[in-house]
């Protein structure tokens, strides 16, 4: 696998400062979710907690070529989205501590995280809604005739839901600027995909909507990046909607403190994990020479420090105040 | 009598049936092998296999619609949702088709469908996984409503759900699931539209739903120590709703409180005041008072979750004003 990466073309390959960010981005998603995992062993997460361990190079590969303007709509694994689309360690985690200086200000928690002013347009408890979404955000844009573009990433499961079949229609049948962005980590909570997809292939499924389709090495950060910048040129310059199947895995139990045995070996978890998108990234950059060890190490003890702080700042922010639980209901001056 | 908790009185009633009745199924998504998100077809899968406790894709608009088909040709489907919330995803197949295909059939179709799901609010679980929704299916004709308090009648009310011809919504909150208590052994069967006098008084009646037994009881033994004596009424099905029982205490204690975590506006309690007004008035000493959850979408904090669920002590204070009235 990573011999592949390693003599991969090198045509169309991001700048040196665009690589060392793509690492940067992988390292902020895997210590802040680490950091929330500890922090949920502590009880200072409230609610549930799917991490994104595992699955880094996909925000981050797809969100590198995104704007702030740009619309992202997320999963109930929805952190790293929030994180490579801007959202700050301080803020993710002020949320999952219910604080008032959370992104949702304490009333979302994990799986309602928004943040519109960068994009990030809420992760969701519920499967499916956010493919529906995204094409709703490409509607606009193409009816506004703007160049931004709307993402959705959803997990397997949400494949088999109604929504993802309507939703690809839709933005098929209207050449919708809409990324949709599949993160196949072969499990549905403890359900296997190849049970419960009659074609356990969803690259092949582009052109059952008249669209295009594509399947990646979803913990190949460069691989990701190369297809998302196709997409995104794709949807910018007018041409329609893209879908991205990323195969990955996700290597932490599916929710923070839930049993994780029955379903999977702990060879196959094992075998991943010598998969991991960082550990291969870290090692493909240093055999290229794109960077050097101290730089790397540099770039790990910042974002280290970062959310160390992020943690501090969380603990230590205010409560919402009760009296504040019936704003927003409906809009306000 | 030994304890079970609810959920496993649950399984008991399921187990007992589906050992009766080869039609019943079950689907779900986590209900064969892995027994359930909360436990509820625990033990099932090795005795009845994978067709009978059928794991399904997240298509719960598909597999509410396919279920409905089966139960209109001679199957008995059992649709687990493990959190109610995402029964959403399937309103239409619900009341446009499951709730009206007996009435539109004139009565020669039958929908012997049963639906449950875990509501209510509690442990930050947020807006997507704490809602209960059940007022607004009682509104609807043709559906029966279940909402159990303790561990013996979630079994005998599941029972009579199995046995039903008609859609049964079976509602089961988070925070009773792991209560244990008294459970008869055998099969039995509690009928719908039957309510349960938790605690018999004579100062004011409290009609109290799901959860808020529970809470109600602790707020009227405080209440006992000063010489307060509260009716608590739990009336198990919403719809059915057993109005004589509520109406009997009222014309005995003269007031009314209802409590319910549910929204107030268009909802049971709502509903059961109308009532009471409408075929009670003159017993009536006092206004009748609601207690609700506040009408928000659930937030997630610990702070904000508190301050919109109903406690002992709110239900305590609700008591005492209505007693001042
Ligand atoms: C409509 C709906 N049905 C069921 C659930 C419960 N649920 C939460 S996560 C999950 C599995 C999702 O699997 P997948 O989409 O593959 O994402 P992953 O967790 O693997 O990242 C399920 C069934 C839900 N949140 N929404």
């Amino acid at each position: 696998m990573s011999d592949q990466l390693v003599t991969r073309e090198v045509d169309g390959m991001p700048q040196s400062e665009q690589l060392l960010a793509l690492y940067r981005q992988m390292i902020n998603i895997r210590y802040t979710e680490e950091q929330l995992a500890r922090s949920h062993q502590m009880g200072l997460v409230h609610g549930a907690c799917h991490t994104y361990v595992g699955e880094e190079a996909i925000a981050t590969g797809v969100c590198a070529h995104l704007r702030p303007d740009d619309a992202v709509f997320s999963t109930h694994r929805g952190h790293g989205h929030a994180l490579a689309k801007g959202v700050s360690p301080h803020e993710v985690i002020a949320e999952l501590f219910g604080r008032a200086t959370g992104c949702s200000q304490g009333r979302g928690g994990s799986m309602h995280l928004f943040k519109p002013e960068v994009g990030m347009m809420g992760t969701s408890g519920i499967v499916g809604p956010c493919i529906l979404q995204a094409t709703g955000a490409g509607y606009s844009f193409k009816l506004l005739k703007t160049d931004q573009v709307g993402v959705a990433f959803f997990g397997d499961g949400a494949v088999n839901n109604g929504a993802f079949h309507e939703g690809l229609n839709l933005a098929s049948i209207w050449k919708l600027p809409t990324l949709f962005v599949c993160e196949n980590n072969l499990y549905a909570t403890e359900v296997p995909f190849a049970y419960s997809a009659g074609n356990p292939n969803v690259g092949n499924r582009g052109p059952a909507y008249g669209m295009e389709s594509v399947t990646v090495d979803g913990n190949d950060v460069l691989a990701v990046y190369d297809a998302a910048e196709e997409a995104v040129q794709r949807a910018r310059g007018g041409k329609g909607p893209t879908l991205i199947e990323c195969r990955t895995y996700r290597t932490r139990a599916h929710s923070e403190g839930m049993r994780d045995a029955g379903y999977r070996t702990q060879e196959e978890v094992e075998e991943w994990k010598e998969r991991d998108p960082i550990k291969r990234y870290n090692e493909w950059l240093l055999e290229n020479e794109e960077a050097g060890p101290e730089t790397l190490a540099a770039i790990e003890a910042e974002v280290r420090a970062t959310v160390a702080d992020a943690e501090e700042f969380a603990r230590n922010s205010p409560w919402p105040e009760p009296d504040t639980v019936s704003d927003h209901i409906f809009s306000q001056e | 009598m030994r304890e079970l908790t609810y959920v496993e009185a649950t399984v008991e009633a399921l187990d007992s049936a589906m050992a009766r009745d080869p039609s019943i199924f079950v689907v779900g998504e986590g209900i064969g092998e892995r027994g359930g998100n909360f436990n509820t077809t625990v033990g099932l899968f090795a005795k009845y296999g994978p067709e009978r406790l059928c794991d399904t894709p997240i298509s719960e608009r598909g597999f509410v619609g396919m279920c409905a088909g089966a139960a209109m040709t001679g199957t008995r489907p059992v649709v687990d949702f493990m959190f109610f919330d995402f029964i959403l995803d399937a309103f239409g197949e619900l009341v446009n088709q499951i709730a009206k295909m007996q009435y539109m059939s004139s009565g020669r179709l039958k929908m012997p469908i049963l639906l449950r799901g875990a509501i209510g609010i509690g442990h930050s679980a947020a807006t997507h996984h704490s809602g209960s929704y059940y007022p607004i299916f009682a509104h609807l004709p043709g559906f029966r409503v279940v909402v159990p308090a303790t561990p013996s009648d979630a079994k005998g009310l599941f029972a009579t759900a199995l046995q039903s011809e008609d859609p049964v919504l079976f509602l089961e909150h988070k925070s009773l699931l792991f209560n244990r208590g008294d459970v008869p052994e055998g099969d039995y069967a509690i009928p719908f539209g039957e309510a349960r006098t938790a605690r018999e008084g004579t100062d004011c009646t409290l009609v109290a739903i799901g959860s808020m037994v529970d809470k109600s009881l602790t707020a009227c033994e405080k209440l006992a120590e000063e010489g307060i004596s509260t009716e608590v009424i739990d009336p198990r099905t919403i719809a059915p709703l057993d109005m004589e029982t509520i109406l009997a205490s009222v014309h005995r204690t003269g007031r009314l409180l209802i409590v319910d975590e549910t929204f107030q506006p268009c909802g049971v309690g709502a509903e059961i005041a109308a009532q009471v007004i409408d075929q009670g008035f003159d017993d009536l000493d006092a206004p009748i008072r609601r207690l609700n959850g506040a009408h928000v979408p659930t937030p997630y904090s610990p702070t904000l979750e508190e301050a919109i669920t109903p406690e002992a002590a709110d239900i305590e204070q609700s008591i005492r004003d209505l007693l001042a009235e």
